[in-house]
């Protein structure tokens, strides 16, 4: 319980500190960096690398950079649509999600369940 | 384009934005590491470039752009929705810096000390997304 309230306030923190920091910088474009930041990845790896080892966190990251090639087309879906199509922004992001789980989990059946990458 | 900062920008949030900002961050971070326990660092480290916070993060946006736009007499809804995408543009690029922060954590991870890997993570995420960043202003 104690390790679940401590990763709690650290992910809450490093999320705060990064979006505090788009929130200062401009233009938007450069800001919106910063909505990319590794705040959970920091957290989260950082406490792996205490509890379950170097080789564990080694995979994670691994696996990141797949959930991060989502992430990519993730973003650029959504500002395609807002951008040309003025579409809701809250809407817009929710539903591009789903894009998010096809990509992560669709470079995950292809290439991450092999042994070797 | 020049990069500033605009410090100022910090009051336009509200004290109840930046508690939801917490909250949100603090749950995913429970979330990711209750999947990574759950499927194993496969899976779980997936979910560690998971956008969970950018629905919010668009909506406060555009409710912050919309607010500006509405003040000054205007209908906010377009510029609103044009700077959320506009921020994701950015976030896009970040993308490709968090790649390099995993691949970072993926060949340094068993052979430096726990710190010096993450703060060359940190710093390859940087780099790729300020260089990224240049090269799209340059296009």
């Amino acid at each position: 319980m104690g390790e679940e309230i401590f990763r709690f306030v650290l992910g809450g923190l490093a999320v705060s500190l990064f979006a505090a920091v788009g929130d200062i910088l401009k233009p938007k474009s450069f800001a919106g960096l910063f909505g990319a930041s590794p705040s959970v990845a920091l957290t989260t790896l950082a406490l792996a690398m205490s509890k379950q080892g170097t080789a564990y966190v080694s995979i994670d990251g691994r696996s990141m950079m797949a959930g991060a090639a989502a992430m990519f087309i993730y973003c650029w879906l959504t500002a395609w649509l807002l951008i040309r199509y003025k579409t809701n922004p809250l809407l817009t992001t929710a539903c591009c999600i789903l894009a998010w789980f096809g990509v992560a989990f669709g470079l995950y059946g292809a290439l991450l369940r092999t042994p070797t990458l | 384009m020049k990069v500033g900062f605009e410090p100022s920008a910090l009051k336009r949030t509200s004290w109840k934005e930046y508690g939801m900002r917490f909250l949100f961050g603090g749950l995913v971070a429970l979330a990711a590491g209750a999947i990574g326990r759950a499927y194993g660092p496969v899976v779980g480290g997936l979910f560690l470039a998971f956008p969970a916070i950018f629905p919010a993060a668009a909506t406060l946006i555009d409710k912050h752009e919309r607010e500006k736009e509405e003040k000054a007499g205007g209908d906010g809804s377009c510029r609103g929705a044009q700077a959320a995408g506009v921020d994701a543009v950015g976030s896009a690029i970040g993308s490709l810096g968090l790649m390099a922060f995993g691949a970072v954590i993926w060949t340094c991870a068993t052979h430096l000390p726990h710190i010096a890997t993450l703060t060359l993570a940190l710093t390859a995420w940087l780099t790729v997304s300020i260089i990224g960043w240049i090269i799209r202003q340059r296009m």
